[in-house]
């Protein structure tokens, strides 16, 4: 198992160079620059700023001065922001997109666990199809819908709770359910299916048969199998949830990263758009790893190698 | 026990928010964006110069009503006869840290913007100096050769390359603010940060996290802080506008500087919309290059085909003026030019004259816009006139921000739409946009007689009546005579402000000093 890990982020590194070098160029293909605005630059004042970037030097030499400093763990200045470095900018955003993440993933296990198990035992009921509805709806709607809306609701039409920003709990509620809310459908279904199919077997005939309370069937002998399924969707659910965020972030003016990742592309960035997708490789990677190994771990018929 | 400390903590949990949003007087502003810097020499946004200018001051301020020059930093001055050289006298003020500001902080500044080394966007402000120029390319080496003098740490001297009608409207904006050298040479580019910042406005900052918010306090150092009512600003950076629209109708910001398109006429039913003309045209530009529109028949036709009254109307529908013209009504001392008039008879002859009677033969043309709701909708409803009264197909292209730059810039286009926002009350900023070979230019139109009188404009008329003759003419050649651009309309500000707030005055460059502001309880 640990030769198999040492191996996966061995690996790792091959990936993120092609990923980097590959972002690196083709952020030069796209026509405009980082410093192209309504009001054109003078000649003069353009040369100033791109030698002070070294965008003046030839490309290799650009990409060979990028991968020296990345190799060191320097993002380099962010083109937009000429006070602050990528990897402050970074450092900053991302305990908050982490937070924002966490949140969004337990509403999406307690809703989505709950009414899962609910729509399990209660089979072809009214709390079934009720659940189900609901849980297609939250798959289908997406969040730039659901956020606005949210917000309508409780923030302007109720007023329990603030429209957009970013400090105390209350800031959290509804971010956290527009982000989740995808994932609590996912898991709802998930959990419902993975229950119905364990339900229906011998061992929890003989738990019942034991005479234990229908409450001690469910919740120690049937949940532990039904919820394997998602378990293995954790993984990329978390990584989604994590990276996903840009939208929500916008929308809820979210101080986390998700925000940089559109935004340093539309203004061509080049230092913060390689920042952000060195970072959420890095992160994509991550978690494909942690549910590999995972997957090991709880099932007996997977291999590692 | 351990039942207490869950109640305890959620108690404490529930009243956090309430806690923190105790109301103090401070005023709440959705600045639409995170600011790139706060330094003064390197800013070139609008969401910048909101923040810049109530936490730096230059020699001049400006009035918030009439935008006319008032005294900042500097007590008095006086200009030479010729208006080329002027004596600035600054009065007793500190900065931050005490240390009084002098002539010589002035002029660290102004070398620093100048300096090449800097990449300071805005230099070009600072060309006006008499060879400031010339030290930005490089070509003069030793600044002491450059336009400015500290005679003595209170008297700084300015000669300027020309007489400069609007140049205490200059000395007001941010690029000629002074900086502290000291804090600059200390910190580096982490001068600007809380805790480092040296600054010598009304308002200091007291904490910056970006994309959260900025918050400013009132100065107490400052030299005017007896007349400054307001005690806190917090600029909040939501830039989605949607968001920032419901922000403000929950209760969360004071002001927003703007409305988005689709909430137009919810917003014109609250008493706290308004709207007041800026100083900005919103026009198309006709790549003179570029077959079909290289025949200014066919650009005249297009022009005059256009119902520029309906289209402000019943497509923009936030009261921007409808104008032929391409400096905006109403600038001191200047009459406005007449453009050519809405007439489709008049029309369908020139497009007939240049070869295309009721449009048959038209080659395919195409309209680029940048991406964003309103350009779609205004472009769509010129398209449909141009279809309806020329019986030509103009088709719409959209790229994004930084293509349409790029598309511009190499005039890989027909035609395209274009804004242009003025920098300072002076036609002179709309209309040196167009002389041969300017970076703004973008249309490869170029006449020798308008940089003429560009020129002389700039420098060899002196009495005001003529200054302002030539440059009208000048504007007659591009909206009349020759029309490498189409223009619409002139911008409007748009926004919500909270009835609490006072002080605050429309004015045509949208600037709203916090210094003059408060807040009614």
């Amino acid at each position: 198992m640990l030769g198999y890990v040492v191996r996966r982020v061995a690996g790792f590194f091959p990936i993120l160079f092609v990923i980097v070098s590959v972002a690196f160029f083709l952020m030069r293909i796209a026509p405009g620059g980082p410093f192209d605005q309504e009001r054109a630059l003078p000649p003069q004042v353009r040369a100033n700023i791109e030698a002070r970037y070294h965008l003046d030097e030839p490309l290799w030499r650009q990409y060979l001065r990028y991968m020296g400093d990345v190799l060191q763990g320097d993002l380099g200045p962010s083109f937009r922001y000429p006070d602050r470095s990528v990897n402050e900018l970074l450092t900053l955003g991302f305990p908050v997109s982490l937070t924002l993440g966490l949140c969004a993933l337990g509403v999406a296990l307690t809703i989505g666990g709950t009414s899962g198990v609910l729509a399990g035992l209660r089979r072809n009921s009214v709390v079934d199809y009720l659940t189900m509805s609901v849980a297609l709806f939250g798959v289908s709607v997406p969040n730039f819908v659901l956020g606005p809306i949210l917000m309508l609701i409780f923030a302007l039409g109720l007023g329990w709770l603030p429209v957009a920003g970013w400090g105390t709990w209350r800031h959290l509620v509804l971010p956290s359910v527009t982000l989740g809310a995808f994932y609590a459908a996912y898991i709802a279904r998930l959990t419902r299916a993975g229950l119905l199919e364990v339900i229906g077997q011998d061992f929890i005939r003989t738990a019942r048969a034991k005479g234990l309370r229908e409450s001690v069937v469910v919740l120690r002998h049937a949940l532990p199998g039904a919820i394997l399924p998602v378990v293995t969707y954790l993984g990329p659910a978390s990584a989604a949830v994590l990276t996903g965020s840009v939208v929500v972030e916008t929308i809820f003016s979210i101080p986390g990263i998700g925000r940089y990742f559109v935004g340093s592309a539309l203004n061509r960035d080049y230092t913060m758009v390689l920042g952000t997708v060195v970072f959420y490789s890095a992160l994509l990677v991550a978690f494909n790893l942690i549910v590999d190994v995972l997957y090991a771990y709880l099932d007996p018929r997977v291999q590692v190698r | 026990m351990r039942r207490t400390w869950w109640m305890l903590a959620i108690v404490t949990l529930l009243l956090s928010p309430t806690l923190g949003l105790a109301q103090e007087q401070a005023f709440r502003i959705n600045n639409t964006a995170e600011p790139e810097s706060l330094d003064p020499g390197v800013v070139t946004g609008v969401p910048e110069h909101r923040i810049v200018s109530n936490l730096f001051e230059g020699l001049t301020t400006t009035d918030p009503k009439d935008l006319s020059p008032r005294p900042g930093m500097a007590a008095s001055w006086t200009i030479s006869r010729d208006g080329t050289v002027y004596s600035f006298k600054l009065r007793e003020a500190r900065w931050t840290d005490g240390r009084p500001v002098t002539a010589h902080d002035f002029l660290y500044a102004w070398e620093r913007v100048l300096n090449p080394k800097t990449g300071a966007k805005y230099a070009q402000q600072l060309y006006y100096l008499k060879n400031g120029e010339d030290y930005n390319k490089g070509r003069v080496t030793d600044f002491s050769q450059v336009g400015v003098k500290a005679l003595d740490d209170k008297t700084l001297q300015v000669t300027l390359r020309c007489p400069t009608a609007y140049f205490l409207d200059l000395t007001s904006f941010y690029t000629l603010f002074p900086v502290p050298r000291w804090a600059i040479e200390a910190h580096g580019k982490d001068w600007v940060k809380p805790g480092k910042i040296v600054s010598n406005g009304a308002f200091r900052l007291t904490s910056w996290v970006p994309q959260k918010e900025l918050v400013l306090e009132r100065n107490p150092q400052h030299w005017d802080a007896a007349g400054v009512k307001l005690q806190k600003a917090i600029f909040i950076p939501t830039d989605d506008i949607n968001t920032a629209f419901k922000q403000f109708l929950a209760g969360d910001s004071d002001w927003i500087p703007t409305v988005p398109p689709a909430q137009i006429d919810a917003a014109k039913s609250r008493p706290e919309y308004y709207v007041t003309p800026y100083l900005g045209t919103y026009y198309f530009r006709f790549n003179v290059t570029k077959p079909p529109v290289t025949d200014p028949r066919v650009r005249k036709a297009l022009s005059m085909a256009v119902d520029r009254e309906a289209l402000t109307k019943y497509v923009t529908k936030s009261g921007e003026i409808p104008t032929s013209a391409f400096v905006p009504a109403g600038m001191r001392g200047y009459e406005a030019v007449k453009g050519l008039p809405f007439d489709v008879a008049g029309a369908k002859r020139l497009l007939a004259e240049a070869g295309y009677p009721d449009g048959k033969g038209f080659p395919r043309t195409e309209l680029l816009y940048n991406t964003s709701e309103q350009h779609r909708v205004v472009t769509q409803a010129v398209q449909q006139m141009w279809k309806e009264q020329l019986g030509i197909q103009v088709e719409l292209f959209n790229v994004e921000w930084k293509v349409y730059l790029a598309r511009m810039g190499s005039l890989d286009y027909q035609v395209a739409r274009a804004g242009w926002i003025g920098d300072y009350e002076d036609p002179n900023t709309f209309l040196d946009l167009w002389v041969t070979g300017g970076g703004n230019n973008q249309t490869g139109w170029s006449s020798q007689r308008y940089d003429e009188l560009i020129g002389q404009a700039a420098c060899k008329i002196v009495n005001p009546r003529d200054r302002m003759r030539a440059l009208q003419e000048a504007e007659r050649m591009l909206v009349v005579d020759d029309t490498p651009i189409l223009p619409l309309f002139t911008y409007v500000n748009k926004g919500m402000l909270g009835r609490r707030v006072k002080g605050w005055f429309p004015n045509i460059l949208d600037l709203h000093p916090l210094k003059y502001i408060s807040l009614e309880r």
